[in-house]
Order: C-alpha cells, then structure tokens, then sequence
C-alpha cells in the first residue's frame, strides 16, 4: 500500500503539488488526470523518490521514503516498483535483450543463463518478437514504449508506474498497451499508478480517477462516480475530451 | 536598493558556491560507490576503449609533430647561437616528459573523450536514462560515473607515457634528417642530463588533470538541462572547462611537486 501525506513540491517559487494527500491500496490502478504541466509526472516521480518532495510523507509498505537520505533504504523500496517512462528511456548503447535483462541482472537473483528466455517471453507479451538484438535507435516510437513496457515488467514488480503508456502509441498498439495495464492489474494484482491526459484510458481501465489540477487532486473518485462530478474543472474536462455523462 | 551589477556578481558567486556544493556531493557519492559495489567490468572496459584507444590517433599526431616542431626550433635557435645544435636531445625531452606530454595529452583527451562522457551521461540526462537506472536497481554513480573515473585514471596516463615517446622519436626524427644531430647524439643528450624523477613530474600530474577531467565531463554531464541545446550547451562547457582548468592545474601542481623535490 501507498501512503501519501500532505505531500508538496516546488521548483523554485513554482509550487507543483500542493499538500497531495491519497492512499493507492493493494491491487488498485489509480489514474491521474489532468491537462499537460499540471505535475502528473512530478507526482508519480516523487512516488519512488526521483524527485525529493518539499514536504510530506510518502509511505511504501510501512516505509516512509520522502525524507529519507539512506541510498539502501531507498533502493530497497524502489526494488519493489516497475516504471514507465513516458520516452521509454531505453539505454541507448544497450540491445532491446540487454535493456530488458538489465533488471533482471540488478533486481533478481534469476541467473543470467534464463536471460533471453524471459526477455522473450516479455517481448511477446507486449507484442514483439526478433527485436532482441536490435539497438534501440532502430525501433520506432511505439517498438521502443512497448519494449520499456517489458523492461519494467521483467523482474515482476509490485507496484507499476505507468507515465503516459498510451502517448505516441497507434490505436493498435494502444489496445494492446491498454489491455496489459489491465491483465497485470487483474491476474497478477498488481497496484498500478498511471498518469494520462487521455482520460477515455483513465475512465475504461482504472479503479479510481483523480484530477490533479493547480497542485491538488480536485476530484478523486470510482469511474462512475468521476463522470457524475459536479466540480467545474472535471466537467470542463469531460467536455473537451469528448466524454458525456453517461 | 538592488544594482544591476552587484546584483549579476551575488548571482553568479551564488551559482559557483552550488556548483561547488554540488560536485562535492558528487564525489562523495563516487568514492562510497567506488568502495561499496560491485565492479563494472565491462562498462570499465568500454570506457577505457572509448578514452584511452579511441584518442590514441589523436594523441599521437599531436606528440608526434609537437616533438618535430620543438626539435626544430630548438635547433634552429641553438645554431644561429652557437653555429651547431646543441643539446636537442635534452631540450625535447625536457619538455615533452615534464609539460607538453602531460598537459598536451589532457588538454587532447579533455576535448575528445571529455565532451563524448558529458555528451553522452547528459543525454542520458534529458532523456530520463538516468532515472531509468535508479527505477532498475542500479545508482547512476556506481553503473556510470565510477567506470569513467576508473577509465581516466588509467588510460590517461598511459596515454601521456605513449606521447612522451612519440614526441622524443619526432624530435629525434627532426633532428637526424634537418640538423644532421645523430640519433646516438641526441639520445646520449637525454640518457646524461634527464633523470627518473623528471619524467614522475610529468606523469604523476597525469592523475590530477585525470581525476579533474572526469570530474568535470561527468558534473556537466548529470547537470544537463533542456534537451538537445543543453547537451550541446553543457558539452562546450565540460571541454572549455577542463582545458582552462588544466592549464591553471599545471602550475599549482607542478609547484608542489617541485617543492617536494620531484
């Protein structure tokens, strides 16, 4: 479970999350929402500690790491996260079967004998096969999301971070993408945090959706109940994603 | 009230003391990873290749022909003075083993592998690599910035043993075929005047300008900001840095060691 307690985070004078506070409980997929530059990224990176919160307190599994300075402490919390980058961050002097095995290689015990089978077998879980020995620099934007879908999957995390999993994405792949958030969520239980501005995504797959807006969540609720909203901002958003009511 | 000037010096003394703080802090963190993890060999391996093999040309053709140059100057100089060239063997080597082998070398390796490091760790940077590594288990410092001060500290070095020779050979070179010294003659030059510790002068300021050019490629590299401009932006900075810091460096260092009788 997650925790997160008043937390707050600015740059410089520019305040992005103004004392958040939301618990992500076991197996749940919590999206959030809300148009670009609100600090949806912000807030899912000061989840596992790449960005250092102003303020508040971020509890993973009974372990608060907001304010923690211990690099082991640290890295033994974010052992338990997989994370999605919104660029897929792939290493560029690395193959998709080096990228995909990276985690496997720092966060498991697995031998690296059993490397390229479960390189593989990721692969063809997002769609993909005969990429492994590929650089990175030659796959196209959706090859080189749905291989850092793989790579945040591989060592079987317990919480995933998705960061705009369905951006850049064709409607295909989109599906695909839109359909394994949901089938890791559903036969693994696994909690999953996703930030989007597609909030059609938001509403089809998570369990709850908040709106982040000017530093705060100004609605946090089921699917059903976020369509029903009555905040002003919700309904606006609503309008302009082209979503009704109903 | 504020003026405009006073203002522009706090500003810029404010930025210097936290970059200051900030490459403390970065070291800090590269002499725990250094002691506490496992060694990246083959991230080592590839570094060493990309600082050390890679410049190797380079390095050469700049020894090579800043041996000849030296050689015939020198030799010009010494024959209008004294109608034939004298200790040419002693003034190349001099030279080459005590400054331009070590400074030349770094000033060489600070504006080809320096600015791939910052290129690369600030590309990294913009594009969330870095992140990526802390979300995989790994400590950017442990799996980078460690392989790359380890690359420096070696291949550096070697590399300024390689130009001391090869600048000796051009002046050499120069000296037999232009100002008809014999090879015997200018190596006996060498052998009579030059002792052990002129050469450790040179080579033992190797390992300062390496700690400082791994220091700087990798600080501008991890504080890269702003996408393509800022990798371009914190690439000329790493380079113009370390060459002006090598120089500044080579007086400091070369007093000390001159003070403690090396």
């Amino acid at each position: 479970m997650i925790e997160i307690k008043n937390l707050s985070k600015a740059f410089g004078e520019k305040v992005i999350l103004n004392d958040i506070s939301v618990d992500i409980k076991e197996g749940e997929l919590f999206s959030v929402i809300g148009p670009s530059g609100m600090g949806k990224s912000t807030f899912i990176k000061c989840l596992v500690r790449l960005l250092r919160p102003e303020s508040g307190s971020i509890i993973v599994d009974g372990q608060d790491i907001a304010s923690t300075s211990n690099e082991f402490a640290l890295a033994r919390v974010r052992r338990s996260f997989g994370y999605l980058f919104q660029e897929g961050a792939l290493f560029d002097s690395l193959t998709v079967l080096e990228n995909v095995a990276f985690g496997l290689k720092y966060l498991t015990d697995i031998h690296k004998s059993e490397y390229p089978r479960i390189v593989k077998e990721k692969l063809a879980l997002v769609g993909l096969k005969d990429v492994e020995h590929l650089k990175p620099s030659e796959l196209s934007v959706g090859m080189k999301k749905r291989v850092s879908l793989a790579r945040s999957i591989a060592p079987e995390p317990k919480y995933m971070l998705y960061d705009e999993p369905t951006t850049g994405l064709d409607p295909v792949t989109t599906g695909m993408v839109k359909e394994l958030i949901t089938d890791m969520r559903e036969k693994l239980r696994i909690t999953s945090v996703v930030v989007t501005h597609d909030l059609k995504l938001a509403l089809e797959i998570s369990s709850r959706v908040a709106m982040l807006l000017d530093g705060k969540f100004v609605e946090a609720a089921a699917p059903a109940e976020f369509r029903q909203s009555e905040n002003k901002a919700v309904k606006e958003f609503m309008e302009i994603s082209g979503l009704s009511r109903e | 009230m504020k003026h405009p000037v006073t203002e522009y010096i706090g500003r810029e003394f404010m930025n210097l003391a936290e970059a200051l703080g900030a490459a403390a802090l970065m070291l800090k963190s590269v002499f725990f990873w250094f002691f506490r993890s496992k060694f990246e060999a083959r991230e080592t391996v590839k570094q060493a290749v990309t600082i050390g093999v890679d410049s190797l040309t380079v390095v050469a053709l700049t020894s090579f022909f800043t041996g000849m140059v030296l050689s015939l100057q020198s030799g010009q100089s010494s024959k209008n003075l004294f109608n034939e060239p004298l200790y040419i063997g002693t003034l190349v080597a001099f030279s080459m083993l005590k400054e331009l082998g070590p400074v030349l070398t770094c000033i060489v390796v600070a504006g080809r592998a320096g600015a791939v490091v910052t290129a690369e760790i600030g590309t990294m940077k913009v594009t969330e690599q870095i992140d990526a590594l802390y979300t995989l288990g790994t400590n950017p410092t442990r799996y980078l910035l460690v392989p790359r001060y380890i690359a420096f500290m070696i291949m550096l070095p070697l590399l300024t043993v390689f130009a001391d020779f090869l600048g000796i050979f051009g002046g050499c070179l120069v000296g037999m075929v232009k100002l008809d010294v014999p090879s015997t003659v200018f190596m006996n030059d060498i052998y009579t005047y030059l002792e052990i510790y002129d050469f450790m002068h040179g080579f033992l300021k190797t390992f300062v300008f390496a700690f400082m050019i791994a220091t700087v490629s990798c600080y501008k590299g991890l504080n890269t900001k702003g996408g393509a401009e800022g990798v371009g932006k914190a690439t000329t900075e790493a380079v113009v840095t370390s060459m002006v810091l090598v120089m500044v460096l080579d007086y400091f260092v070369s007093a000390v060691l001159v003070a403690v009788g090396i």
